[in-house]
């Protein structure tokens, strides 16, 4: 009976242990998961984002025509952020622009390398308000690669883009947001 | 480690089966090999569940205190606007001490602490079911809190809060390491104890004791157990990862790797949101034995309340971004989530009827257990009442991060799980013992407590309705009256405090001298135990060293 109920407990015990330890991967496999049903599914990330593939960009050159909508205006703001204090400077030429729906902008961004040292950087969009995420199309974008700053080195750097026209009305303001990350130790 | 021994030595002697009150030497243990080791080496290597029952209590309550007197070094800070007393780093490292301290140190331990006394003599078994690992997670704990406590010593130490987010907590200097191996040990400890939990409940209970019998207390471990095996490792997964990101050059959470930091407050919340009820579950269980001993008839409701428990413990896998909804989530993920969340205040409220249907009609004295019992069910309704508020994502986004969340989770943990605690502690105190407790003091402990948590909590909800934001240690002028008022609560609180270290120490060395019996309270045979006796109440007081190795009978109490 004793040596009954040991075993009893120690089987017990390692099966909750496998469940802990199941319970740990499980912890990984929320990683895909969350890329999978919040990203893919919901769409939650930026379509720019989801762009940056080769194929996709080769689709982007390609500017789809729309109808301008010479009646309506939409305040695009650009907003610029250097990561952990990398040794920049970035500014958007021109903070905001209003833009008709349907016609194609372009705008400079002006970034340099304060330092003396090569930085390898990635820029990545942000959009806000989340749901004009679909309407706002970039054809060109400095975000697509990996940007190389030479020391002291200027770059000006265009992005091309259009509001797609059936944007709800209820939208006055598009907030794009960039923020430069030093990559370089992650090569 | 000295504090242990030296109290311990007191405790040792009501424990032990051949006591002698008067005579405080232990050298009459010897030779008796079923009573405890000698020495302070006992205290070390006890495999007995009593023995570690006592060591998670008193480490407990050193950490309540340690834990309070960071929250005093922040209510000071807060006391006035500006900058007076301590800078803004040390001000995060108090901030986010005094929530893991509280939460891995005081409140967690402590409910494992009551596991370990009660849980096999309320099941009537000999011990836990493995009673080395039980050692070994108690010392793991004490390492693990330990590791915790060497961040202070490091740099800034750790300043991001308890829920650690990156970007933010990867700007740790040297003490994030630490930090990580820290929630590793402790996060060890605790699924050891429910691995234990659970094998003592499933293999040890008496012959005849049906799981549908079980004390209410032993049903929301058996259910907070479970919810610990599946949420610890998802949390060491989630700071793995911090770590991996910060010193390995992985990208789980780095947006310039691909990651995204939003999913770690995912990871987090995953295990945070069943965390949060595995601080409260317990709670409802010692509620649920209390109330009935002093309202003198049967608990209302077993099986819903344990039907509830089950369902707030299934509920809170599938709420957890409740917590993030301003962090940009798709208007179907709100819904989800509210919904869901507003589905957990059924069950709840299940809990909140039953007891005050065991109460109706019932023949209520107002010992201290009790009265922070229905201190209890009262604040911690208004607790839940908030919650539901923040459930709701379009008015979370005005509460969000501000004092109006440090006001919820306040009032469900302090009057909700501390007071659940600090009510067991005077409920089985006499128990464990031998000797009342002095029920004057308690009883003034109780009315300071219950008066100064108001004052210290309830004015933070209005800081927040107006916009103070949580986790800053300076505030704009209009936010000074109110806060001031909060401070003064939390100061009168804090000393509240040690009139209870006062009574557990003098009850511990059997300073009022009254002899406990064995049933201790009027009512608690019969109605401690649920639908069945209360099997601790037919023990001495305080019990042998080994109770139960011949497994008692279960008198069912209640015509079913």
């Amino acid at each position: 009976m004793a040596e009954n109920l040991s075993s009893k407990n120690t089987k017990l015990a390692r099966m909750l242990v496998l469940v802990a330890v199941a319970m740990f991967g499980f912890g990984y496999a929320l990683v895909p998961l969350y890329n999978w049903v919040c990203v893919d599914l919901l769409g939650l990330k930026n379509s720019t984002d989801i762009n940056t593939t080769l194929a996709n960009k080769a689709a982007l050159a390609k500017e789809t025509v729309y109808t301008v909508d010479k009646d309506r205006q939409v305040l695009v703001e650009f907003i610029t952020v250097l990561n952990d204090n990398i040794p920049m400077t970035f500014r958007a030429q021109t903070p905001q622009m209003k833009v008709h729906p349907g016609e194609y902008y372009t705008v400079n961004f002006i970034a340099q390398n304060t330092s003396n040292k090569t930085i390898l950087a990635q820029a990545k969009p942000s959009l806000s308000p989340a749901p004009v995420t679909p309407f706002f199309e970039k054809t060109q974008c400095f975000c697509f690669i990996e940007q190389t700053f030479k020391p002291k080195e200027t770059k000006v750097m265009p992005i091309r883009f259009v509001v797609k026209p059936d944007l709800s009305t209820d939208y006055k303001t598009i907030t794009l947001l960039y923020t430069f990350f030093d990559i370089t130790d992650k090569k | 480690m000295s504090a242990f021994s030296a109290k311990g030595y007191e405790v040792k002697d009501h424990n032990t089966p051949q006591h002698h009150h008067d005579d405080h030497h232990d050298d009459h243990h010897g030779d008796d090999h079923h009573g405890p080791a000698k020495g302070w080496l006992r205290w070390v290597v006890t495999t007995n569940h009593k023995d570690i029952g006592t060591l998670y209590l008193l480490f407990s309550l050193v950490m309540f205190f340690v834990g309070g007197a960071m929250a005093m070094i922040i209510r000071a800070e807060l006391f006035q606007p500006g900058l007076q007393l301590v800078q803004p780093a040390f001000f995060n490292n108090m901030t986010t001490m005094h929530a893991l301290v509280m939460i891995f140190g005081a409140v967690m331990p402590a409910f494992v602490g009551l596991a370990n006394w009660l849980i096999p003599m309320m099941i009537g078994a000999p011990d836990m079911a493995l009673p080395r690992m039980n050692n070994m997670s108690f010392w793991m704990l004490v390492a693990g809190i330990t590791l915790l406590f060497s961040t202070l010593f490091m740099g800034d130490g750790l300043g991001a809060g308890w829920t650690m987010y990156p970007p933010l907590v990867l700007q740790t200097k040297e003490a994030l390491p630490f930090g990580i191996f820290s929630v590793h040990l402790l996060g060890i400890s605790s699924i050891m104890g429910a691995i234990n939990i659970i094998a003592t409940i499933t293999n040890l209970r008496a012959p005849g004791m049906s799981l549908w019998q079980m004390p209410i207390f032993v049903w929301t471990w058996l259910i907070t157990a479970f919810l610990l095996i599946a949420v610890m490792p998802v949390f060491a997964g989630a700071v793995t990862m911090l770590l991996t990101d910060k010193f390995f050059g992985t990208s789980f959470f780095s947006a310039a790797g691909g990651g995204d930091p939003v999913l770690y407050q995912h990871i987090f919340w995953f295990f945070g949101h069943p965390e949060v009820y595995i601080l409260i579950l317990p709670t409802f269980g010692i509620a649920s034995t209390i109330i009935p001993v002093f309202s003198r008839k049967p608990l209302f409701g077993y099986l819903s309340m344990v039907g509830a428990t089950i369902m707030i413990a299934l509920l809170s896998f599938v709420v957890w971004a409740h917590h993030m909804f301003s962090v940009g989530m798709p208007i179907s993920g709100e819904l989800f989530f509210m919904w869901a969340t507003i589905a957990i205040a059924i069950p709840t409220a299940v809990k909140v009827f039953n007891w005050i249907a065991t109460m109706w009609e019932g023949a209520m004295t107002f010992e201290t257990p009790m009265l922070f019992s229905v201190g209890f069910v009262v604040l911690f309704t208004i607790g839940g009442f908030t919650g539901m508020m923040m459930a709701l994502a379009p008015l979370d986004f005005q509460y969000h991060d501000t004092y109006f969340i440090v006001a919820h989770f306040h009032y469900v943990l302090v009057p909700g799980s501390i007071f659940m605690i600090i009510a067991a502690t005077y409920f089985w105190l006499p128990k464990w013992t031998g000797f009342m407790y002095n029920e004057r003091i308690g009883k003034l402990h109780f009315w300071l407590s219950a008066i100064s948590v108001n004052v210290l909590f309830f004015p933070q909800h209005f800081l927040g309705l107006a916009g103070m934001p949580r986790r800053i240690p300076d505030y704009a002028i209009q936010f000074s009256d109110w806060n001031m008022i909060s401070s003064i609560g939390a100061f009168v609180f804090g000393v509240s405090q040690l009139l209870f270290l006062y009574v557990v120490i003098d009850c511990i060395r059997g300073g009022t001298g009254i002899k406990a019996t064995n049933e201790v309270w009027d009512g608690a045979r019969q109605y401690g135990g649920g639908i069945v006796e209360g099997l601790e109440w037919t023990l001495p007081s305080p019990p042998p060293y080994h109770t139960f190795t011949e497994a008692p009978e279960i008198k069912s109490t209640i015509p079913r």
